[in-house]
């Protein structure tokens, strides 16, 4: 497999981009549209032309055609061939680069057995789920024994339940084969389970490098108004419950979460995340908080930025116009906040 | 599938049967005065198998059968070599694109006078006009096609080590034969057309000449013959193309 440098690489938006990933490592190339990671991609794949170089294991790859790069490349409208079948999709590559049958055969029975395809090889793309289509994608993405795979938005189409699932067995095979690979996507979300490293591109500047947790906790200015302003919750005191669950005092509230058994010393939340009643909410009295609403700000058209306060506490909860408008809220009124204890993110003492 | 075409059938069928019963009392009432000019459906048909059978019809038929081929053949075959050629190269698009804007709107029969002076008058002369006739429409629609290729198609063939000869004929040309068959299609049953009027004017033989001799011994019968099977020609070569474009294209469409 390869490492991959980018070394003052510039192509439209894109300026002067440095950037260093090593061999069999998982990046997430975070950011919003436009802020230029399809155009990375297509600079590494080799795909239009640049300023600046690539290297690959220490190697300038900038002379060679895409052809020759070894790079599998999935892309975020996934392409499949319409006129070739799941078989033909597949093997296109290797017939490209004159494998003998037999070889085909063997990887095509490979492939199809790692993708779980075997039963649709003779179907064409029209005829497939939005998961399958991902699938066969990948598996033509992988056919030729690629150095390097860069994934463009793969899950954009798909469903949540779908695109988890995929990612976490796309996760899996990564790890199994080892190919350095680049994942890019604008969802915060998809970056959790995959990521060995996120870097976050905005406006074509790489923003911040850091693991999930660094970015999370400790977003940069910039990279913080795009994952959303987390809130950020310094925890006092900390207590085992047992069974996996942990009570954390943050100020004066206290929070379920599921712990692992180390000591939680900061809790991080969405503002989309917190749900915000009018009435005290009904089930049992767990992390759900009284406050006031001390601030009320329109995000765009659709979307509303409370902001709440305990003694202690603030938070900031983000909510649609249309559940905003059903309740009416108004400056100084008596608010109840839910926070679900799965979405609630942490970082343990050790890992801080 | 059965039933759709035992329903489908005498739909076909009455219009037509009305049509010729409707023709063959006109064409036998005597009020009119023009009878003369109108022979009726049973008169053509009588004459039909005479001219088949007297082996008049068959060979004009078979000498505009083999220039519509191989005029059209080559026609199409040279519109799409250079519809893939301008539509892969920009450079070579952009040179050649002027002129051929400026040829393509001229009439494939506009061409016939100056073609009888420089080639005189022989096989070559409809063989050209057909050509004519069909290179342009065949090399737009294959032009067109080929642009409307996702270009991220082609850039997945890249990634995967396809070179362009390959990515031409193994992902280009399948995914504008829609387009192609248009051209293909509109031209097949254009073909016959131009290659009736050409024979007319300038050349001895084929059906376009029989009818031109027909005229000029009044024979109405004989030339609604050749009416008939004009029709059914170029019917039959548009009708092979859309069956050809079924069998390719259906399938993943």
């Amino acid at each position: 497999m390869a490492s991959i440098r980018l070394e003052n690489v510039s192509k439209y938006v894109c300026k002067k981009v440095n950037l260093k990933i090593n061999d069999q490592e998982l990046i997430v190339l975070l950011g919003p549209n436009g802020a230029g990671k399809t155009t990375l991609l297509n600079i590494i794949a080799g795909l239009i032309d640049y300023e600046g170089s690539v290297f690959f294991n220490g190697e300038k790859v900038d002379h060679l055609p895409p052809q020759q790069r070894r790079v599998g490349y999935l892309f975020q409208e996934l392409n499949l061939f319409p006129h070739l079948t799941v078989e033909d999709n597949i093997a296109y590559g290797l017939r490209a680069r004159n494998h003998s049958s037999e070889e085909i055969k063997k990887r095509m029975d490979e492939l199809t057995k790692i993708m779980k395809l075997e039963a649709i090889v003779h179907y064409y793309p029209k005829e497939l789920s939005g998961g399958e289509k991902q699938r066969v994608a990948l598996a033509r993405a992988l056919a030729n024994y690629p150095q390097i795979l860069l994934l463009d938005e793969p899950m954009n189409s798909l469903d949540y339940q779908t695109s988890k699932h995929l990612r976490t067995e796309f996760r899996m095979m990564q790890r199994r084969l080892g190919i350095t690979t680049i994942y890019v996507t604008h969802n915060f979300y998809e970056t959790e389970e995959m990521a060995d490293r996120i870097v976050v591109l905005n406006g074509g500047k790489v923003e911040q490098i850091g693991s999930y947790q660094e970015i999370f906790f400790h977003p940069k200015e910039a990279v913080n108004n795009f994952i959303g302003s987390p809130n950020i919750l310094k925890c006092a005191a900390y207590r085992e419950l047992g069974l996996g669950l942990a009570e954390v005092r943050c100020g004066d509230i206290s929070l379920l979460v599921f712990g692992e058994g180390k000591r939680i010393s900061e809790i991080v939340i969405l503002p989309e995340d917190i749900y915000l009643s009018n009435s005290r909410p009904p089930g049992p009295d767990i992390n759900r908080i009284k406050g006031r609403l001390v601030k009320i700000e329109e995000l765009s058209s659709s979307m509303v930025y409370c902001t709440v306060n305990t003694r202690e506490v603030s938070l900031k909860v983000k909510l649609s116009k249309e559940v905003f408008d059903s309740m009416r809220p108004k400056v100084d009124d008596e608010v109840w906040l839910i926070l679900a204890p799965r979405k609630l993110k942490f970082i343990t003492e050790n890992n801080s | 599938m059965k039933k759709n075409k035992i329903f489908h059938l005498p739909g076909e069928i009455i219009p037509l049967l009305i049509f010729f019963s409707l023709w063959e009392t006109l064409g036998r009432a005597d009020l009119l005065p023009w009878k003369i000019l109108f022979p009726p459906f049973s008169q053509v048909l009588t004459e039909f198998w005479y001219l088949t059978t007297s082996g008049i019809l068959g060979p004009n038929l078979i000498s505009s059968f083999i220039r519509v081929v191989i005029g059209f053949s080559l026609g199409s075959f040279s519109g799409l070599l250079m519809g893939i050629i301008m539509g892969w190269n920009e450079v070579i698009n952009k040179t050649l694109n002027p002129i051929i804007s400026l040829l393509y709107p001229i009439p494939a029969l506009g061409w016939l006078p100056l073609f009888m002076l420089w080639f005189g008058i022989g096989e070559i002369l409809p063989i050209l006009v057909i050509f004519i006739c069909s290179f342009f429409p065949v090399l737009y629609n294959t032009f067109a096609g080929i642009r409307n290729v996702d270009k991220n198609y082609i850039y997945v063939a890249r990634t995967l080590g396809a070179s362009n000869i390959k990515i031409i004929y193994t992902i280009i040309l399948p995914l504008a034969l829609p387009y192609i068959f248009t051209g293909l299609k509109l031209e097949a049953g254009m073909a016959w057309r131009v290659i009736v009027a050409a024979e007319m004017v300038a050349i001895p033989t084929g059906i376009g000449a029989l009818m031109m001799k027909a005229e000029s011994l009044l024979r109405i019968d004989i030339i609604i013959v050749c009416l008939i099977v004009l029709g059914i020609m170029c019917l039959s070569l548009e009708k092979i193309f859309v069956f050809l474009e079924d069998r390719l294209t259906s399938r993943w469409r």
